[in-house]
């Protein structure tokens, strides 16, 4: 299982769309890798530079509709290969949520106000959020203030992050 | 209470319900590409998990870029056609004999009713016309089900959707599919299963079913599908000979998988098409659906027909008939792409490719190629194609380009005229009136 902690990258934005997080033109990439620096790069976003911006960077923080636009994997899979294995949003585009727990990875939403109080964490300066599946649990911290904060994730979704991913559940019991 | 042939199919193949309403399926089929496979296979790989879970039952194909165009498009062909040696995927069909994967895995009997099919392609849902439950995936999908033959679904939803009434002349499956879209729009199925019925459906050939089918998906659904019926065995009577006694019996066998007539939709409309016109779209939506008669006067500069939509030997023979004796316009670039082998000599034999030719067209072996924008045809910025295919979305066959979709004899026409017009094949025209 991966581990999911790490500084938090605010997109304050809704709808942002799988062009948007990996250009279709790097598709015909055959390894993940190859995404790395590519991440987030058309991104249409006031002040967003995804050289300065996502270094460190292990968490991202949204508003609605993350994902949408095409089913493609290079999404989940561009995060993944920069070490940004949770994304917190208001709600996402179905199959990106889906990818992402087929990948191993969280995709949590969250209410608006509990969405809003992170963001406001996070404008205080550098965040940190951690996320326990085991016991749903989302710890907020920056510059000595904490937030604990509730999720809910399906049975069937722990057991895919548990496993590592859809591959590697599969295998095991199937 | 009844089932669907969704349900039924979905029955047959359950290993396992893990948590609430996900099914895992068996598969009987995994069908794979050069252009999504090689991701798949190289993960599976660096997971030390490079197995297939039974390379019978694993068919691929290059097709979307070949021959290839660049080292990129090579290097993706060579590990599929090194993964399908290693592994010893003897259906595997590469240049000479290869074709749009959509045309080329049902003209070689390997879609029968009942199956289960995934592919890492969004145009999976064509098997459907032969009364299987095929459905495109993703990348990770698609690993699980090389490694395992496995596949994880929601409990299936349909949409009862029953075309009736008596289609005009020049009138085709194609424009029946876009006004299926029109009317439920481009999420109307999302998430849902296309049951098409009805008359129209129940008289259509194989190919015309493989139209509809193909297009399920630009309303949203994760796949189509067609009840089998005799129309189904005949098709796949060479192939299913030596397995039943008679065609009648084999309808037996494959009937155990259609719907109950009190099966439960979760959604079912109708359409008649009687008065339908020929049709083609004017956005970059699979929606944005007008009448033919209502565009005339649109200028194009690149009439395609291929496509795993519209690239089939009926489709050629209808265009074939609208050109014969005709020339193209000369501002126009007409581009055939035969979607087999198979397709391609026959339309040779039949002399389809000489009236092509005459007409000014270039034939194309066969590839996906103009489709998605890739090779053989791409689009400039600003220009405008009648495509025969199946996706109008902004860039789709060239950034900067627009792509109207239509029928073969329509784009045939639209060819010989250099601006979007009825084809000749459409007499009816006076009892239809602008109705959309
Ligand atoms: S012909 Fe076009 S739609 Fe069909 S499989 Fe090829 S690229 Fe996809």
């Amino acid at each position: 299982m991966k581990e999911f902690k790490g500084k938090v990258l605010c997109l304050d934005r809704s709808d942002i769309n799988t062009d948007e997080i990996i250009p279709a033109k790097y598709l015909t990439e055959i390894e993940k890798i190859a995404m790395k620096p590519h991440l987030l790069e058309d991104l249409t976003l006031d002040s967003f530079s995804p050289e300065k911006d996502l270094k460190d960077i292990g968490v991202i923080l949204t508003r609605e509709n993350f994902g949408c636009g095409s089913s493609r994997e290079h999404a989940p899979w561009a995060l993944e290969v920069n070490g940004i294995y949770v994304v917190i949003a208001q709600s996402f585009a179905r199959i990106f949520r889906q990818n992402m727990y087929n990948c191993g990875m969280l995709a949590i939403d969250l209410p608006r106000e509990k969405i809003d109080s992170v963001f406001e964490f996070c404008r205080q300066g550098e965040t940190i959020v951690s996320v326990d599946i085991e016991t749903s649990k989302i710890q907020v911290e920056s510059r000595g203030r904490s937030l604990e904060l509730l999720f809910t994730i399906s049975e069937f979704d722990k057991a895919l992050v548990r496993s590592g991913g859809w591959v590697e559940y599969a295998d095991k019991n199937y | 209470m009844g089932k669907t042939i969704t349900e039924k199919i979905f029955k047959a193949h359950l290993v396992d319900k893990p948590f609430g309403d996900v099914s895992v399926l068996r598969l009987d089929r995994v069908f794979c590409h050069e252009i999504t496979t090689p991701t798949a296979i190289q993960d599976l790989a660096a997971r030390g998990k490079d197995r297939v879970f039974d390379p019978d039952k694993i068919k691929a194909v290059i097709d979307h870029v070949s021959p290839a165009k660049d080292s990129k498009t090579a290097m993706q062909g060579k590990i599929l056609r090194q993964w399908a040696q290693r592994h010893k995927i003897k259906d595997f069909f590469d240049i000479g004999n290869n074709g749009v994967c959509h045309a080329i895995f049902p003209e070689k009997g390997f879609v029968r009713p009942g199956l289960t099919i995934i592919m890492g392609d969004s145009h999976t849902c064509t098997h459907g016309a032969f009364g299987a439950f095929a459905a495109g995936v993703g990348t990770t999908d698609l690993e699980v089900g090389i490694l395992k033959g496995v596949c994880t679904f929601k409990k299936p939803e349909t949409y009862r959707i029953e075309i009736k009434g008596t289609l005009s002349q020049g009138v085709y499956a194609k424009d029946i599919i876009l006004e299926v879209i029109r009317q439920i729009s481009v999420d109307g199925a999302t998430n849902m299963i296309i049951e098409f019925a009805g008359n129209v459906v129940d008289e259509m050939n194989m190919d015309q079913r493989m139209t509809i089918s193909n297009m399920a998906v630009e309303a949203g659904a994760t796949s189509g599908i067609c009840q089998p019926d005799m129309t189904t065995v005949k098709y796949l009577w060479p192939f299913i000979k030596d397995e039943f006694k008679s065609p009648e019996a084999a309808l037996e066998e494959y009937s155990r998988f259609s719907s109950d007539a009190d099966a439960v939709y979760a959604k079912k409309t109708t359409i008649d098409v009687s008065l339908l016109e020929p049709l083609t779209t004017f956005g970059y939506k699979p929606d944005n659906v007008r009448p033919v008669s209502r565009m005339k006067g649109t200028r194009v500069d690149q009439v395609y027909i291929g496509s795993c939509t519209n690239g089939r030997i009926e489709d050629l023979r209808i265009a074939a008939e609208v050109i014969k004796g005709k020339k193209i316009k000369d501002s126009v670039r007409g581009i055939v792409s035969p979607a087999t082998p198979w397709i391609f000599s026959q339309a040779l034999e039949e002399g389809l490719i000489k009236i092509f030719m005459d007409a000014g067209f270039c034939v194309t072996n066969p590839t996906c190629g103009a489709c998605l924008g890739m090779s053989n045809g791409v689009l400039a910025r600003g220009e405008v194609a009648a495509a025969t295919t199946n996706r109008n979305f902004n860039g789709r066959m060239g950034k900067g380009g627009m792509v109207h979709l239509m029928s073969p004899a329509t784009a045939a026409a639209t060819a010989i005229q250099g601006e979007i017009t009825n084809s000749s094949l459409f007499v009816n025209q006076e009892k239809h009136h602008e109705r959309i």
